[in-house]
C-alpha cells in the first residue's frame, strides 16, 4: 500500500531538469503549466504519480513532470496504462494523448479504456493535426482542411472527441482550452471523478494549424462563443445575456436571449444527465457557443476496483499452495514395479 | 520427467520395436465428440500406467456442416509400454464414426490394421456429403484392412432405451458405445470413466446413467462372443517410468503452471494479458482460475493492448505475461520492441500454428522462428525459448520467468498447436527442488542520484516501480542515454545502447547443449526444437539399435544459443535439421555456425511421423541393416541426397531458399 496522504508541494516540485522541446509558442506549455498547478492542489504524491503517453508532440508531457512516467508506443498508452492500475491501483494515472493518439491510431484502446471505466484521467490534446509528422490532417480535422496529404483538402468528416468518449460510456466528459483559466478546475474536477475521467483540450498548434481555434479561444472572440457550463446554474453565456433552452417540439436546444436576467425558460445544468452532455457537445458551433468545463460527472465503479474484488473474492479463504495445484486434476502414483492392468 | 528425457537402456534398445505401441485414431463428426471420446480414452489409459501421447486434429470451424469431409474431427492416441513420445505414425485402428470420418482417415491406417465403422450412418445421404460413389463398407475397396462394421447407432439406441432419452439425445451417447467397445480391446479399466460421467452429468443424472449403459453396452459387446476374427484384445504391458506421482497435461495447462511456479519463484505477483486465439486461448481459461496465486488475467481489446497492458503491469513491478499465436504476435511486435528498449521483464508465448496470416488455426507449425529470433524493427535481440513436449512446457516457462526477470528483457517461449493440445503423462515436480530466483527491485536512493539505465554485472538495468519515493523516472521507446534513461539521439549513445542491449542477450547464461541420444561426434546429427523431439527421438532409438551412428540434439535455448552448440555441431560429418517450417532453424544454424545444416521440411499441418525421419537419417547410410519396413511414406522430394546426404545444390530449389 502506497501512502496515500495529501502532502504539500509546489508546482516547481513537479518539474523535470529536462529542457521543454515543443516549438516555441506552442499550447503545451500552457497545459504543462496548467497541470504542474494543479497537482499542488490536489495534494497529490509524485512518486504515486505516473503520467503515461502515446506518441505524438503532447506526448513528450511525461518527460517534463518529475512523476513516474511511461512514453509508450503510438495509440498504446491507455492500455499500457491498464497494466499499470491493475497491478498497482493505488496509483494516480494520467494519460497524456492526442487527437491522432486517441481517436487513429489508438481509438480502440480509447474506447476500450473509457467502457470499462478504470479510474484514470485522460487529457486529449485536441490540435487537429499531425504535428510531430509535420502537418497532415487528423481524425478531428474538419472537412477541407488542407495539408501536405490532402493538398486538395480533406474531405472525410472529423470525429468530435467528447461524442465519442460518450458513445464508448464514458462517465465523466469535460472541455477546457490550454491557456484558459478554468482549466485548472477542470483538472481538479477531473481527478476528483473515482472512473476514466475524459477530458479534451483545444491546444493550439502554432506551426501547422495556427488559430484554428480562435472563433472561440481568442479573449476577443470568448464572450459570445464560449459557454462554461457549472452543474446546478443556468446554462448562460455572452455575459449572461443569451442561454440554452430546450425545443421541446425537435427535442434539441436552442439559443434564447435572456432580458433582464429572467433565466426562466434556460435549461439548469445537471451534470449526471448524460442525455444533456450529449446535446451540448454535438452543438454545431456557429449556431451554437462552445460549451466547455465539466459537461458530463456521474461516477460508476471502476474497473480495477472489480477486477480487484473478483480476485480477492476468489482467493478468500484459499490457501495457495504451488504444490497441491500441481498436484490436482486425476493422478496415479507409480511405485517402484510398475504394476500391470 | 515422464518423457522428456529418457536414456534408453540395453533392454528396451533390444525389445521388438513392433510390440511397442499401439495407435488409435477416433474419427468422425465434429458435433460427434470424438476429441471428449479421445480425451477419456487417454485418461484410462494414463491410469493404467501406459505412457501415451495424444494428437487432437479438428476443423477451425466450430461446428462445421454434419457428415462433410471438413467437418471431420479425429484424435489419435498413441500408448504402449515403452515411452512414447510421439502420437504414433500410422494409426494400428481407426475407427470411424461416419464415411466422412473414414474417407478423411483411412489412407492413414497401417496395412492390415482395423477399420470399426458404424455401419448404420453409411447412409446414402452421408455417403454423397463425403463424395463416395459406392458404399466402402460393401464394394471391397476396403480389402487391404481388416473391417468391422456393425450398426453402433442402433446398438446405443437400445442400449440407452430404458432412459427413454429422444432419439437425438440418445445417439449422442454413441461415443461413449464407441469408448466402451475401444476400453475393451485394451483391456483399460471403466471405472474412472463411470466416476468421470457420474460428476459430468450429475446434474442429470439420467444422462449419466444413459451414457454409463451406453459405455457398458459397448464394453459387453466386445466382450460377448458376438465378434469373431479381427476383435481380438489388446493387452500393452505398464511402460516403464520414474516411480513418483503422476498426472496427464496438455501443454497449455504445463505452461500455465510453469507460469505461475515461475512467478512465485521471483516473488511476484503476475499479471496476465491476452486476446482470444487458437491454439493459444486454453492459457487464459486456465490462469483465469488460479487467482489465489497472486494472478491478475485481463482480456484485452486486443493483440497489442495484451502486451501493452502486460508491459504496463511490468512498469508498475508485476510479471507482465502475454500469449498467442503467430498472427497475434505480429500484432505485438511494436509492443515487444518498447519491451526490449525499455528492458521490462515479459513473458510471450507464442502457441505456433500454421501460417502465414491466418494460414491454419488449429494445426500445428514451427514457423514462427524467424519471427521470434528476428521478427522486429531495429536491432530487437530477445532471448527464446522452445518447449519440447506438454511436460516440459513447465520447465521451460520457470526459465522464461527466470531469464525475463534476472536480466530485464522479454522472452519469447515457444510452444506449438500440437503441444498446446496433446496430452501425456506428467510426473508432478517437488517445488522445494526448484531454487528460488527472488527480484529485488530498487527502493534506495543511490548517491548521484538514481539511474534507471545503471548495469549491473549482468548488464540488467535496475528494476524501480512507481510508488517507490526518490526513484522518480522516465522511460520510453525514444533511444535513451546509458545510465540516466533521458532522451539522446547522439551517434555515440545510440551506439553504445545498441551493443548494449545485445551483449546482454548474447551473455545470458544458457546451459551447455546436450546430446540427447547417441555420441558427441560421429557421422550424423539430427538437430531439432520444439515438439518435433518425440519423432525425433524415437527415430534415433530405432536407427541406432540397427547400429547407425546417429545422434539426437534438442536446442531449448534458440536464442542465445548454447556457446558449445557451434563446437559440437561441427564434431559430426552431417547435420540434418527436421523442422515442421521450411527450413528456419537450419538457417540460423548455418548463418551462427557455418555449418552445412540440412533440412527436412513438413509443412502438412500433421507432426512428423518416425518413419518419415528414420527413411531420412536412412538416406544417410549406404544401407540400413536390420530395417524392415518395406515402404517409408516420406515424400522424396523433402528428403536430402539419398547417396551420400552430400548438397548437390538439387535440393535448394525444393526446401531450401538460399545458398549456404
Amino acid at each position: 500500500m502506497n501512502d496515500m496522504t495529501p502532502i504539500t508541494t509546489k508546482p516547481k516540485d513537479w518539474e523535470t531538469d529536462q529542457e521543454v522541446r515543443w516549438c516555441p509558442g506552442c499550447g503545451d506549455y500552457a497545459i504543462l503549466k496548467a497541470v504542474q498547478r494543479t497537482m499542488p492542489e490536489l495534494g497529490a504524491r509524485p512518486e504515486n504519480t505516473v503520467f503515461v503517453s502515446g506518441i505524438g508532440c503532447s506526448s513528450r508531457f511525461p518527460y517534463y513532470m518529475e512523476t513516474y512516467g511511461f512514453h509508450t508506443i503510438h495509440g498504446r498508452a491507455p492500455a499500457v496504462a491498464t497494466g499499470v492500475k491493475l497491478a498497482n491501483p493505488d496509483l494516480d494515472v494520467w494519460i497524456i494523448t492526442g487527437d491522432g493518439d486517441a481517436l487513429s491510431i489508438g481509438g480502440n484502446h480509447t474506447m476500450h479504456l473509457l467502457r470499462r471505466n478504470l479510474n484514470c484521467q485522460v487529457l486529449l490534446f485536441n490540435n487537429e493535426i499531425y504535428g510531430l509528422t509535420k502537418g497532415q490532417y487528423s481524425p478531428t480535422s474538419r472537412v477541407g482542411t488542407r495539408t501536405p496529404s490532402t493538398p486538395l483538402g480533406s474531405v472525410d468528416r472529423p470525429a468530435n472527441p467528447c461524442a465519442f468518449a460518450l458513445g464508448s460510456g464514458a462517465r465523466f466528459v469535460a472541455r477546457g482550452i490550454d491557456v484558459h483559466k478554468n482549466l485548472v478546475g477542470v483538472l481538479k474536477a477531473a481527478y476528483a471523478h473515482q472512473g476514466a475521467a475524459f477530458v479534451e483540450i483545444f491546444q493550439n498548434c502554432i506551426v501547422y494549424n495556427d488559430d484554428v481555434f480562435a472563433p472561440f479561444a481568442e479573449k476577443a472572440n470568448a464572450g459570445p462563443n464560449q459557454l462554461w457550463v457549472e452543474h446546478g446554474k443556468p446554462l448562460l453565456f455572452n455575459n449572461g445575456s443569451k442561454g440554452l433552452a430546450l425545443d421541446a417540439e425537435r427535442l434539441t436546444l436552442k439559443v434564447i436571449d435572456v432580458v433582464g436576467g429572467d433565466v426562466s425558460g434556460v435549461v439548469v445544468h445537471d451534470q449526471t444527465n448524460r442525455g444533456l452532455a450529449h446535446m451540448l457537445v454535438e452543438m454545431p458551433f456557429g449556431e451554437f457557443p462552445m460549451a466547455l468545463g465539466v459537461i458530463y460527472d456521474d461516477p460508476a465503479p471502476t474497473f480495477e476496483g472489480a477486477v480487484v474484488e473478483q480476485n480477492r473474492a476468489a482467493a478468500a479463504g484459499k490457501k495457495p499452495d504451488l504444490q497441491k495445484l500441481l498436484s490436482q486434476g486425476q493422478t496415479w502414483q507409480v511405485d517402484k514395479q510398475p504394476h500391470l492392468i | 520427467m515422464a518423457t522428456a528425457v529418457h536414456e534408453v537402456t540395453p533392454a528396451e534398445a533390444s525389445a521388438n520395436p513392433l510390440m511397442e505401441s499401439v495407435v488409435v485414431r477416433f474419427a468422425g463428426d465434429s458435433g460427434d465428440g470424438m476429441q471428449l471420446t479421445g480425451g477419456q480414452f487417454t485418461l484410462s489409459t494414463a491410469l493404467a500406467g501406459n505412457d501415451l501421447a495424444t494428437f487432437p486434429d479438428f476443423p477451425a470451424e466450430i461446428r462445421a456442416p454434419q457428415g462433410t469431409l471438413f467437418g471431420v474431427s479425429a484424435f489419435q492416441i498413441n500408448f504402449g509400454s515403452t515411452d512414447i513420445e510421439t502420437a504414433g505414425d500410422q494409426p494400428d485402428v481407426l475407427i470411424a464414426m461416419n464415411p466422412a470420418g473414414l474417407k478423411v482417415n483411412i489412407d492413414q491406417l497401417k496395412a492390415g490394421g482395423l477399420v470399426i465403422a458404424d455401419e448404420g450412418e453409411f447412409t446414402q445421404r452421408n455417403l454423397d456429403k463425403a463424395k463416395y460413389d459406392s458404399n466402402p463398407l460393401t464394394d471391397g475397396s476396403l480389402a487391404k484392412w481388416q473391417l468391422l462394421s456393425f450398426n453402433i447407432s442402433q446398438l446405443t439406441l437400445d442400449a440407452v432405451k430404458p432412459f427413454g432419452l429422444g432419439n437425438k439425445e440418445a445417439l449422442r451417447c454413441k461415443n461413449m458405445w464407441t469408448l466402451g467397445l475401444s476400453l475393451w480391446m485394451f483391456d483399460r479399466d471403466r471405472q474412472p470413466i463411470i466416476d468421470w460421467l457420474k460428476s459430468k452429468f450429475a446434474k442429470a443424472p439420467t444422462l449419466a446413467e444413459a451414457n454409463i449403459a451406453a459405455l457398458n453396452a459397448g464394453h459387453a459387446y466386445g466382450e460377448t462372443a458376438e465378434l469373431a476374427g479381427p476383435m481380438k484384445q489388446h493387452s500393452i504391458a505398464a511402460a516403464p517410468v520414474e516411480p513418483g506421482l503422476y498426472r496427464t497435461v496438455t501443454g497449455a495447462d504445463s505452461i500455465s503452471l510453469g507460469l505461475v511456479a515461475g512467478a512465485q519463484l521471483a516473488s511476484l505477483p503476475m499479471f496476465f494479458g491476452g486476446y482470444p486465439i487458437t491454439p493459444a486461448s486454453a492459457i487464459l481459461h486456465s490462469l483465469a482460475r488460479m487467482k489465489e496465486f497472486g494472478v491478475t488475467t485481463f482480456q484485452a481489446e486486443d493483440e497489442i493492448a495484451a502486451v501493452a497492458s502486460a508491459i504496463g503491469a511490468s512498469y508498475a513491478g508485476q510479471l507482465g505475461v502475454t500469449c498467442s499465436s503467430g498472427p497475434g504476435i505480429a500484432l505485438k511486435g511494436e509492443a515487444i520492441g518498447l519491451a526490449i528498449m525499455t528492458e521490462l521483464p515479459l513473458v510471450i508465448v507464442n502457441a505456433q500454428r500454421g501460417g502465414p496470416s491466418t494460414g491454419l488455426p488449429t494445426k500445428t507449425e514451427q514457423s514462427d522462428l524467424y519471427q521470434a529470433v528476428y521478427g522486429r524493427n531495429g536491432d530487437a535481440p530477445l532471448p527464446v525459448i522452445a518447449a519440447r513436449s506438454a511436460a516440459d512446457c513447465f520447465d521451460c516457462a520457470i526459465e522464461a520467468v527466470r531469464i525475463a526477470t534476472q536480466y530485464m528483457t522479454p522472452v519469447m517461449l515457444l510452444t506449438d498447436g500440437y503441444l498446446q493440445n496433446a496430452a501425456e503423462p506428467w510426473r508432478v515436480p517437488d517445488i522445494s527442488n526448484y531454487a528460488p530466483f527472488p527480484v529485488t527491485f530498487a527502493t534506495e536512493t543511490p548517491e548521484g542520484g538514481f539511474k534507471p539505465y545503471a548495469r549491473d554485472q549482468k548488464l540488467a538495468r535496475p528494476w524501480a516501480k512507481p510508488g517507490t519515493p526518490g526513484l522518480l523516472h522516465r522511460i520510453g521507446g525514444i533511444e535513451k542515454k546509458q545510465g540516466t534513461g533521458n532522451i539522446d539521439y547522439s551517434p555515440a549513445n545510440h551506439q553504445e545502447m545498441t551493443d548494449t542491449r545485445r551483449s546482454k542477450i548474447d551473455g545470458i547464461a544458457v546451459p551447455d547443449q546436450q546430446v540427447e541420444l547417441g555420441a558427441q561426434g560421429g557421422k550424423l546429427a539430427i538437430v531439432g526444437w520444439g515438439s518435433t523431439f518425440g519423432p525425433i527421438h524415437q527415430a534415433v532409438r530405432r536407427a541406432r539399435r540397427q547400429g547407425l551412428d546417429v545422434s539426437h540434439i534438442h536446442i531449448r535455448h534458440i536464442w542465445p544459443m548454447p556457446r558449445n552448440l557451434g563446437t559440437l555441431l561441427k564434431s559430426y560429418e552431417h547435420v540434418l535439421v527436421p523442422e515442421m517450417n521450411t527450413g528456419q532453424l537450419k538457417t540460423v544454424l548455418r548463418d551462427q555456425f557455418l555449418v552445412d545444416a540440412r533440412p527436412l521440411n513438413k509443412v502438412s499441418g500433421q507432426p512428423f511421423r518416425i518413419a518419415e525421419i528414420e527413411a531420412a537419417i536412412a538416406s544417410y547410410f549406404d544401407r540400413v541393416p536390420g530395417h524392415d519396413e518395406g515402404s517409408l511414406g516420406a515424400d522424396d522430394t523433402q528428403l536430402p541426397d539419398p547417396v551420400s546426404g552430400h548438397d548437390d545444390g538439387s535440393l535448394r530449389d525444393v526446401t531450401s531458399p538460399q545458398s549456404a
